[in-house]
């Protein structure tokens, strides 16, 4: 905390001093809010790049038969478009919030570790452009899923899986370097007061997200390693051929990318816990609780990998502990739907934009949990496995899950970051085009998962064309509804009216005690936390 | 299904449209739209796949109920406890019982769920007491059936690749019924029988799926898993393979014809003659276009997925064979080329997978098409001196 203040003392002693001017202030600067705007601006690129590699998937899909790409560009799309969206849009999304809210929120004047939180910002944009830059090389870009699975991505992958290793490798630094920053952040710069179980939520599910992170991450770069071994210097650890076991990659790999899919869904969590008691100007209903389900939620991520292999060929005693051990899962998830709807209960509403999205968000995100619940069955999971029913099902967690709660934040705090508001209805507008958009792309996905369409084919048989067309039409209502989310938020940051400092009627939490614009370093004076500006 | 192939887009689409709007608002509330084929799980015709579209079933209607008490719950608020109708917010933030509640509720009926798919997924792994044994190998991108005999050993095989043209996929013709769900030969078992399947792969990792027999299972290299099923109606079933393997990944379908038992041994005891005659052809000399013939035929089911139909393949990954060196150059290391495939890339080793007259024929076809004029012939007995040498 002193050294990031030490480090300005030399050219500008005032505190509310303001940033470097031009390209530099961005290339060198350690100030959470400058990184939180980069990592933002960075997420929302990608966005738009993972998004025109949907809309090439769902061109192609429109009809059946092959209109546009070659099945191996196809695979190429669903590959990159996976992975972009993963590391590219929605993990630097959520630490671009945490790098921006987590100083505001507990009270500090910026991140602990301000010099790194550059260095892991600026390994990204490296590390995508590394990735990116294979769809261009001799052989194509990666093409075995955004899972890919050994031996496809070893024996069998185009050259350029060296390139897509190194990019891995990167995104992992550069995740786990964040990751430790938000954990010192949190643990050390608390304003005095500010106890653990006064954290706001979305403190404490970045708090937990980040120790995921930690331990996960680190197991990612292994599974690449023993692939860049097995590649290049003879190795067999996936190859069955030399005494190795495809079926051991997917093991890790799944160990990783389980808490992975939690990582994506805690910070969530986190947001719609601060956006609706705002706007139902009640508390946030069982606080503790909802501590303890994403303890819980976490920690059981742990233990349910296997989930994604049931038909690999597993025993039946197994079978049935991954069975049980992801049933449970249901338990924390819905105590904590059911505490945000007992928030909204007796609450007195209103339905600005970000509230609009975090509904949404229950309301959906419930539905991508009840499919979740179906494909935890493992004996009907044989049905849906690697069907589209599981892309509907991820897809409801991931756009209007985390996508959703992305958005809704931008709205919230757009007014306290630039100090203007956006146009409330136009953002509203947004969040209908959106809404429908979303929907009638993923739910129709149910119906040709269950009729049997697999996942991943560039082609399909005649039976599922109905709802691939659906399918297509909403991706783009729901593609196009992002760029006009780019100019709502364009016209915000230029003309949007002066926000008040408190912007929300219902608000709580030491952020909104900030003047808006929020000044270049937070607190530079620790605050006093009172009953009322802790959690809300 | 039917329906489809009379409509037009546009029609189509508004039919679509129409059922999403009936649908969105509660998920398949309507019993009626619920059961039809498009929108649901197939019920198939096993007693495995009966089961398990009822546990389906009843696992979707518990959350239908949920999600109606739940989403009910939600929205009545949203209606009535807003700020515009005047509504003044309490205050509380937690009840401990009604935290109890919902806790304890939700896990109360996930043990109920619980036990019926215990018993399912028991069911599914009981793989002894079979009748008949077949090996499924998944390769790049077709799939080989072995029947085994009781030591396991191979009895004959024969690979089951996709039919569809190229022509249909590519929109240049109209696509028929089984568009994509179409093999030269389908896997045949007998109806009522044990049947038992090894399933296996050469290369990547495949999976092998009969929806209507409610069965699935991975295959993976160097590790065999277990499936049975017992049809107890004669039909022909359509399935795919369900994990990426690679560029045809979508064209690799799975067809099963289940027939009456006296059918089912007529047909195989043809093709174990069938399978004499063929290791007879292996002694045989064949004339230029007996050769180019037959190589055509086999270059078109195994070679023009990757080398393309008019031999220029699609570089860098798969090269062109007109003009290039291993098919313009010594005929022995050709052939040894296909025998034994090249590590590290997409070329198997076919010397497993092809008779020595089916090798001799492609051979002699790649070494006399698209350009290429070799003076050289290629016969069975040339296929059998080039890997004896090897």
């Amino acid at each position: 905390m002193s050294e990031v203040i030490d480090t300005h003392a030399g050219h500008d002693d005032h505190e509310h001093h303001g940033p470097d001017k031009g390209l530099a202030r961005w290339l060198f600067t350690t100030n959470h809010k400058d990184i939180g705007t980069l990592y933002l601006w960075f997420s929302f690129a990608m966005f738009l790049i993972g998004g025109c590699m949907a809309l090439v998937i769902r061109a192609e899909l429109f009809q059946p038969g092959m209109q546009f790409v070659y099945p191996e560009f196809f695979n190429q799309m669903t590959t990159n478009h996976g992975l972009i969206m993963v590391f590219g849009a929605v993990m630097p999304a959520f630490v671009g919030l945490a790098n921006w809210l987590v100083p505001m929120m507990v009270g500090a004047p910026d991140m602990a570790l301000p010099r790194m939180n550059n260095l892991s910002f600026w390994i990204l944009p490296f590390a995508f452009g590394i990735m990116i830059s294979t769809l261009f090389m001799e052989g194509g870009g990666p093409n075995f899923g955004w899972t890919f699975y050994a031996p496809l991505s070893t024996t069998y992958a185009p050259d350029s899986v060296t390139y897509f290793i190194f990019a891995v490798h990167m995104m992992g630094a550069s995740s786990i370097m964040g990751s430790i920053n938000i954990i010192a952040t949190i643990l050390n710069m608390r304003a005095p007061g500010m106890t653990l179980m006064k954290m706001p939520l979305f403190v404490w599910t970045w708090l937990i997200t980040a120790y995921l992170l930690l331990a996960v991450m680190p197991v990612l770069a292994g599974a690449v390693t023993m692939m860049l071994f097995d590649i290049h210097f003879g190795t067999s650890f996936f190859n069955a051929a030399g005494g190795g076991d495809p079926v051991m990659f997917q093991h890790i790999f799944w160990f990783f990318g389980h808490p992975e899919v939690y990582i994506m869904i805690l910070p969530a969590f986190g947001i719609v816990s601060q956006i609706l008691p705002t706007f139902a100007r009640k508390p946030l209903f069982g606080y503790d609780s909802m501590v303890y389900a994403v303890a819980s939620i976490a920690f059981l991520s742990f233990i349910v990998w296997a989930h994604h292999m049931f038909t690999v060929g597993m025993p039946l005693a197994g079978q049935l502990f991954f069975m049980y051990a992801t049933m449970l899962i249901a338990i924390p998830t819905g105590v904590k739907v059911f505490n945000w709807i007992a928030t909204m209960w007796q609450g007195s509403m209103t339905f600005e934009t970000p509230m609009l999205f975090s509904i949404a968000f229950v309301v959906l995100f419930t539905i991508g949990g009840f499919s979740g619940l179906m494909l935890a069955i493992t004996p009907v999971d044989y049905q849906y496995h690697d069907t589209y029913f599981v892309v509907a099902h991820f897809h409801y967690v991931l756009v209007p899950g985390a996508i959703f709660s992305i958005i809704a934040a931008v709205y919230y705090w757009l007014p306290k970051w630039c100090g203007r508001v956006y146009d409330e209805r136009l953002g509203k507008l947004h969040f209908w085009l959106s809404f429908i958009g979303v929907n009638v792309t993923f739910f129709p996905q149910h119906f040709s998962g269950l009729a049997g369409m697999p996942r991943r084919v560039p082609d399909y048989a005649m039976q599922f064309a109905d709802f691939n067309m659906l399918s297509s039409i909403g991706a783009f209502i729901f593609g196009l509804s992002q760029v006009f989310f780019l100019y709502i938020v364009i016209k915000a940051i230029r003309s949007g009216q002066q926000a008040t400092d408190r912007v929300w009627e219902g608000a709580h939490g030491l952020e909104w005690t900030l003047p808006s614009p929020a000044p270049y370093h937070s607190f530079t004076h620790p605050p006093k936390v009172t009953d009322a500006e802790a959690h809300s | 299904m039917s329906v489809n192939k009379h409509c037009t887009g546009t029609r189509r689409l508004t039919i679509a449209v129409a059922v999403m709007l009936a649908l969105l608002p509660g998920l398949a509330l309507s019993q009626g739209i619920i059961f039809d084929d498009e929108l649901n799980m197939r019920q198939g015709v096993t007693e495995i796949s009966k089961s398990v579209y009822d546990l389906h079933m009843l696992i979707l209607w518990v959350c239908v109920v949920i999600g109606v008490v739940v989403f009910g719950a939600m929205f009545w608020s949203i209606i009535h406890h807003r700020k515009s109708a005047g509504y003044k917010a309490s205050h509380f933030h937690e009840n401990t019982k009604l935290e109890i509640a919902w806790t304890v509720v939700p896990t109360l009926i996930l043990i109920a769920m619980a036990v019926p798919s215990t018993e399912v997924l028991v069911d599914m792994y009981d793989t002894g007491g079979e009748d008949m044994k077949v090996e499924v190998r998944g390769y790049q991108w077709k799939w080989q059936y072995k029947y085994l005999d009781e030591n396991r050993n191979n009895t004959f095989s024969f690979f089951s690749s996709l039919t569809t043209s190229i022509n249909e996929r590519e929109n240049r013709v109209p696509k028929g019924e089984h568009y994509l769900l179409e093999v030269d030969e389908p896997l045949r078992i007998p109806v009522n029988k044990k049947v038992r399947f090894l399933v296996t792969s050469q290369d990547v990792i495949h999976a092998w799926w009969v929806p209507d027999f409610g069965i699935k299972r991975d295959a993976v290299p160097g590790m065999v898993n277990e499936l049975w099923t017992i049809v107890p109606e004669p039909g022909v079933y359509r399935g795919q393979c369900t994990e990426l393997c690679g560029k045809d990944h979508g064209f690799m379908p799975v067809v099963v014809e289940v027939l009456p038992q006296e059918d089912f041994d007529r047909w195989f005891a043809d093709r174990l003659a069938a399978e004499q005659e063929r290791k007879k052809l292996e002694s045989m000399q064949f004339t230029h276009e007996e050769l180019m013939t037959q190589g055509e035929g086999v270059y078109t089911k195994f070679c023009a997925s990757c080398h393309q139909a008019n031999g220029q393949g699609v570089p860098p990954v798969f090269p062109g064979l007109a003009g290039s060196k291993v098919a313009t150059g010594p005929r022995d290391d050709h052939i040894r080329l296909i025998v034994n495939g090249v590590t590290g890339t997409a070329m198997q080793a076919f010397g497993g997978q092809l008779s020595k007259a089916e090798l001799a024929a492609v051979v002699h076809f790649e070494r006399h098409s698209w350009g290429n004029n070799a003076e050289d012939m290629t016969q069975p007995v040339d296929v059998a001196n080039a890997t004896a040498a090897n």
